[in-house]
Parts: C-alpha cells; sequence; structure tokens
C-alpha cells in the first residue's frame, strides 16, 4: 500500500517549499500560522538550510530582501496583522525586482480580529498593500494538496518575473490535514533561473547596486514602465482558475480557496435536483481570470460570489462581468464560515 | 620635502584642510571654483610641508593628494 | 617624491553630493582604504541606509544594496546567512539605526550575526532636514526640538552602543570621531579591527563613529567639527565600548 503522507496545511506548504528548494525562511509566531514556522524551523535545518526566527515580521521580510538578493529562495509567512507589517518591504522586493515567496493565512480582522479563518485581505494582497504601483502574484489554494503544488509553482513564478508571490491561505486551510499523494520520495525537479543580477561580490565582474530609489529626472518612470510590462506579461500568462459545468450553466457561483470547496458541495446538490449550476474558482487571484468570467457572463442569468469577507472579490467580478449579468455577493465577516445550506439558501432565492 | 594637490573641481571650501595643516600651508584665496566656491591653495614658499597629511586626512571629498 | 595618500581604489572619482564639510565623505573613505588594505572589493557588500548616505552605492565601486529605512540590519543577516565567506557590512546613521531600526540592531547583534556595523552619528537626521534624532544632545536645537532638546518631551539622548555593548553575541564595539586628524586615525584604526573581525569570523563588530552636520547644525564645517569635542563627546564619550577579542 503506498504510503500516505498526512499533512496539515501549513506542513505542505512548508514541504512545498523545501522541496522547491527554498534555501532561507524567516518567520514570527502569529497564529493560525504557527505549524509552518515550526515545520521550517525542524526541516529547514534538516535540509542544511537557513531558519531563522526573527524579531519581528518586518525583519522577517526584510531578511527575505536580503538573501533573495543574494541569490537564494527565500520564503518568509504570517497571518494577516503580521502581513501588514511587512507590506512596505513587498513594495520593496517589487521595486527592486526580487522574488520572493510571502506566505499569508488569513485570520479574522480588521484589528486583532481573531484566529478564525478569513479572507478579508484579499485587497491588501491584489491590489497591493504597500505603496506604490505594483502588483505581486497572488495564488489560492483550497485543499492542503493544493497548498504543496501551489507554493512550488510560487518559487518558479517568483524567478521567473523576478517578483515577490504572495501565497493566499485561511485559518482552516492551514490547520485541518489531508493526505498529499504529490510527496513521493523522488522530488521534482528544481528549475534554475539565471542570477545574473545578484549580489555576491564583483569578483570578475562590474560592481552591482539593487535599490529601488531613483531620484534622476523620469527614471523612476521609466522603471515603472518596465514593471507594468512585466505585469501585463504575467496576466497574459499567469491566469489559472477551475471551472465546473461551464458548457450549461446559467447561473454560476464565483468563489476561492476553503470557500470554493463548501461552494462545490452547493453546485453538486443543486445540479443534482436539475439546476443548470456551475463554478468558477480562482487558483490566481492577480492575475486575476477576468477573461472567462467575461466571456460565461454573457450567457448567464447571474453570478453569486461567495467570500469570507464583506465582498471585496465581489469587485473584481464585477468590474469583469461589465454589466453583463446581474452579480449578487454572500459573505460571512469577522471569521465567520459560510455553511453549504446558507449558500444553497442564497441560490435558491435569486 | 613634501607637497600636496588638491583637486580643484572637487573642493567644497569648507575650509577643514586650512585649519587641520599644522604649519597653515593652505589658505583660502580669491579664485573661485566652477562649483562657485572660493577655493584653497597650497602655499609652501619655505618648503615646510612634511607629507603628514593632515590635509588629507581631514578633506570630506578626497581632494587632496599627497606626495613624499 | 613617491605619492602617499591618494583616493582608494574602491572609491569612486566622483563628486560626493555631500554638504561641504560632512563627516560622511571622511567616513565613506576609511572604509575603502581599508577594504583596499584587506583587499576584499570584490567579496564585499554594503547596505547602505535611507539618509544621507542612501547615496553611496554612487561613492563605492563594490555591491551594494540599499535597505528600507533602519532594516538594513535585518538584509545583512540574510546576505550573510546565505554567502557567510563574502564580506557585509551595513552603513547607517543615528535615526535609521538608533529609531525606527532599533529592533533590528538590537536582534542582530543579539544573534552575533558575524556582520561589521558602521554607525555614522551626526546627532539629526540630515536628508530630511535636520529634525531631532535619538542621538540629538540635550539642548540641542533642531527641526523638531526648536527651543532645544528637551528630556521631559523628547527623552535623553540614546547611547545604543553602551546598550549593545551588554549583548554576548557583540564583540567589538568602539566610538570614535571625524573631527581631528588623529581621531580620523583612530577611526581607521577601529573599522579596520571591525573587518578584521568579520574575516576572522569572530561575531558583530560596531564602530560608532560621530561625525559632523554642519549645515543642520548651523555651524561653519570648522566650527561643528569642534562642537564633536566640546559637546558632543561629553554625553558620547569616545572610546572602545567593548572589545572581546
Amino acid at each position: 500500500m503506498k504510503e500516505r503522507i498526512l499533512l496539515c496545511g501549513n506542513e505542505a506548504i512548508g514541504e512545498g517549499a523545501i522541496q522547491a528548494g527554498c534555501q532561507f525562511y524567516a518567520g514570527y509566531p502569529i497564529t493560525p500560522q504557527n505549524e509552518l514556522t515550526a515545520y521550517m524551523a525542524r526541516r529547514m535545518n534538516e535540509e542544511g538550510r537557513v531558519f531563522i526566527q526573527s524579531e519581528s515580521e518586518i525583519s522577517a521580510i526584510n531578511m527575505v530582501f536580503g538573501a533573495s538578493l543574494a541569490g537564494a529562495r527565500a520564503m518568509t509567512s504570517s497571518s494577516s496583522p503580521g502581513i501588514s507589517l511587512k507590506q512596505e518591504g513587498i513594495s520593496y522586493l517589487v521595486g527592486c525586482e526580487l522574488p520572493a515567496v510571502i506566505i499569508n493565512i488569513m485570520r479574522g480582522g480588521p484589528g486583532l480580529g481573531n484566529i478564525a479563518p478569513s479572507q478579508a485581505d484579499y485587497f491588501q494582497a491584489t491590489k497591493g498593500g504597500g505603496h506604490g504601483d505594483y502588483h505581486t502574484i497572488v495564488l489560492a489554494p483550497s485543499s492542503v494538496e493544493e497548498a504543496f503544488s501551489l507554493t512550488f509553482l510560487a518559487f518558479d513564478l517568483a524567478d521567473l518575473y523576478r517578483n515577490p508571490v504572495i501565497i493566499l491561505g485561511d485559518g482552516v486551510l492551514g490547520q485541518m490535514m489531508e493526505p498529499v499523494s504529490q510527496i513521493q520520495n523522488s522530488r521534482p525537479k528544481v528549475k534554475n533561473y539565471s542570477k545574473d543580477w545578484i549580489l555576491n561580490g564583483c569578483r570578475g565582474r562590474n560592481p552591482r547596486i539593487i535599490r529601488s530609489l531613483l531620484l534622476g529626472e523620469g527614471e523612476l518612470e521609466k522603471h515603472n514602465q518596465r514593471l507594468q510590462k512585466k505585469f501585463k506579461e504575467i496576466k497574459e500568462k499567469e491566469v489559472r482558475f477551475e471551472a465546473l459545468y461551464l458548457e450549461d450553466a446559467d447561473f454560476i457561483l464565483v468563489s476561492y480557496g476553503t470557500v470554493s470547496r463548501i461552494c462545490k458541495a452547493v453546485v453538486s446538490n443543486l445540479r443534482s435536483l436539475g439546476k443548470k449550476i456551475g463554478l468558477i474558482r480562482p487558483v490566481s487571484l492577480w492575475p486575476f481570470p477576468e477573461e472567462i468570467i467575461k466571456k460565461t457572463a454573457k450567457r448567464l442569468k447571474g453570478i453569486l460570489v461567495v467570500e469570507m469577507s464583506a465582498g471585496q472579490m465581489l469587485e473584481d467580478v464585477k468590474i469583469s462581468v461589465e454589466g453583463a449579468c446581474p452579480v449578487y455577493f454572500y459573505g460571512r465577516m469577522g471569521g465567520g464560515v459560510p455553511t453549504e445550506e446558507e449558500i444553497f439558501k442564497q441560490v435558491i432565492a435569486l | 620635502m613634501a607637497y600636496i594637490k588638491i583637486d580643484k573641481e572637487k573642493c567644497k571650501g569648507c575650509l577643514l584642510c586650512v585649519v587641520n595643516c599644522p604649519k597653515g600651508l593652505i589658505v583660502q584665496d580669491e579664485e573661485i571654483s566652477i562649483r562657485g566656491v572660493e577655493m584653497v591653495s597650497f602655499q609652501d614658499k619655505d618648503n615646510e610641508c612634511s607629507g603628514c597629511a593632515f590635509c588629507a586626512l581631514m578633506c570630506p571629498d578626497v581632494c587632496i593628494e599627497v606626495y613624499r | 617624491m613617491e605619492k602617499t595618500f591618494s583616493r582608494p581604489k574602491s572609491m569612486r572619482n566622483v563628486v560626493m553630493h555631500y554638504c561641504a564639510g560632512c563627516g560622511h565623505g571622511i567616513v565613506h573613505r576609511l572604509i575603502c582604504e581599508v577594504i583596499d588594505e584587506f583587499k576584499i572589493r570584490e567579496k564585499t557588500i554594503a547596505i547602505a541606509p535611507v539618509g544621507c548616505a542612501v547615496l553611496a552605492y554612487d561613492y563605492w565601486d563594490f555591491d551594494t544594496t540599499e535597505s528600507a529605512h533602519g532594516r538594513a540590519p535585518a538584509v545583512a543577516t540574510g546576505i550573510k546567512r546565505i554567502l557567510p565567506d563574502r564580506i557585509i557590512f551595513t552603513y547607517q546613521g543615528d535615526g535609521d539605526l538608533a529609531a525606527i531600526g532599533t529592533a533590528e540592531i538590537i536582534h542582530t547583534a543579539n544573534r552575533g550575526e558575524n556582520i561589521t556595523v558602521i554607525f555614522v552619528n551626526n546627532a539629526v537626521y540630515g536628508m530630511t532636514g535636520g529634525q531631532m534624532a535619538p542621538t540629538t544632545i540635550l539642548g540641542q536645537k533642531t527641526e523638531t526640538t526648536p527651543w532645544g532638546r528637551e528630556p521631559k518631551s523628547d527623552g535623553y539622548p540614546l547611547k545604543i552602543s553602551e546598550m549593545l555593548s551588554l549583548l554576548p553575541g557583540v564583540v567589538y564595539i568602539e566610538r570614535t570621531a571625524v573631527n581631528n586628524a588623529k581621531n580620523v586615525l583612530l577611526t581607521k584604526r577601529a573599522i579596520k579591527k571591525a573587518f578584521l573581525n568579520q574575516i576572522e569570523n569572530k561575531g558583530f563588530s560596531l564602530v560608532e563613529v560621530l561625525s559632523s552636520c554642519p549645515t543642520y547644525w548651523h555651524m561653519s564645517p570648522v566650527e561643528a567639527m569642534k562642537w564633536i569635542d566640546t559637546e558632543m563627546t561629553k554625553y558620547y564619550p569616545l572610546g572602545v565600548i567593548k572589545n572581546n577579542c
């Protein structure tokens, strides 16, 4: 019988990073992501790599900044309040075009909030919680298996585009355990990316400078234009989503992460009742899957967006739909998790 | 015995060399540099300069070379 | 006749943006002299602060990055852990190190990271127009203490170097000044020792350099250098604060 590896989401993310060749991890305690920090403390040392528990989330992201510019795959993780502290660092990473992976296991907010799951950091992650025009790639797993694979992918995308990538999980995903079939003895091959830009001492080359301060006339604007070109390319190439029953659906749910699993149950339930209902689950929250939603909306009676928030992805759905059909919303805030029955009733009522 | 050369383009006229030269061999004169700064110049008629480099040590803009 | 003093190789031959008489230029030169003497230009990675010296990478001829305000020690930690055989140093001002970056410098020192920190203390925030810094002297007038720093509302000048010396991970801290030729030579000696400690994997070293800010002390460069002796060293005495190696 094949060995089944059972991990919680936080650990799966950690193992995803380890197998992706993450050389440097800095973290700080915060619920509900503590299992990840603990996992990395043990596993990174086992692998002979660098683990640091830093004095704050701010110093952790700046340590990642240093490790990344020195050429290492680097990651930090936290939960909502801690991610707020990292926003300046994330903006610097984008400005300096440095790869990094940032994990946010979201919890209830605002403020200290609670430690229940939430999706209320969607805006912060996808619209940029830091300063300046920038984007991070944002990937949202909905299973422990996907938490592993998307973290692995995040390191490739970060290196490919030299840009930070955020994994947006939540307290449920982080804490629940599921088998992760992808973890076998043979590890997936880690791709190499050109590191001809890093700072490792100028032996045999001219000295390099990595900075985001550009004071010269028009210099920063040119830099921004280059970044926008990068974001355009990412939008064209890195959209990821899952779609169910779009062929005949006349109504769909749009939801991501943990909530999308609840919505899948509602969809199958309603379909068994003969309702032509479908689902779109964005996997990349940025770049947002606008095209599929825009195309599908034209033949729909309506869309119900379901989130653990006051409605944030809702706005991106509305932008994509451009009024082609009504867009409704159902959400729970402050760590509340919508139940299958609640969503079911919402759909029936529409 | 020894002498110094002053890079007139980089001098900002801070006069730290003037006050730190133990023998007062550097003076501020009327010549205005391209930076609009009253220049300093090395005047050592009696060849007193010992090459101690105090002036160079104190120059924030690395304008002074010392020869000995 | 032989040239006995000239611009160090690892210092770019450009005009620096610093004000006339600013001590940064001297400290920059001393670092480059030490790097030349140890022949480590090709192994050195510097972290410039946010502050007047943010443009240091235009003056140094070796790999340099620029960290967020106060975070240089964290960035240095990340680099050093990944490239332990390279020479990493942060160059920080008093606001950068002893105000916003206090947590980073304390914990980096407490971890005994094998890096070198050059801490330039000129008692004000220069780049932003001369505001009070953690090291502003009592009674000193600044943009934000127009009637002079007053303990009840502004607290006391922070003795960060003395605080850091309590940490076991710290092997060497010295406070010097660049206000006269003798002190410049002592500063160079201290910087040299701090870099040697790193080369010999001894642990965390920091050199605090009292430096002048004529513009925001509202003095001439010559008076500013004197003020360091008459006022600053009263509160910030020069000398070795810790030396475990």
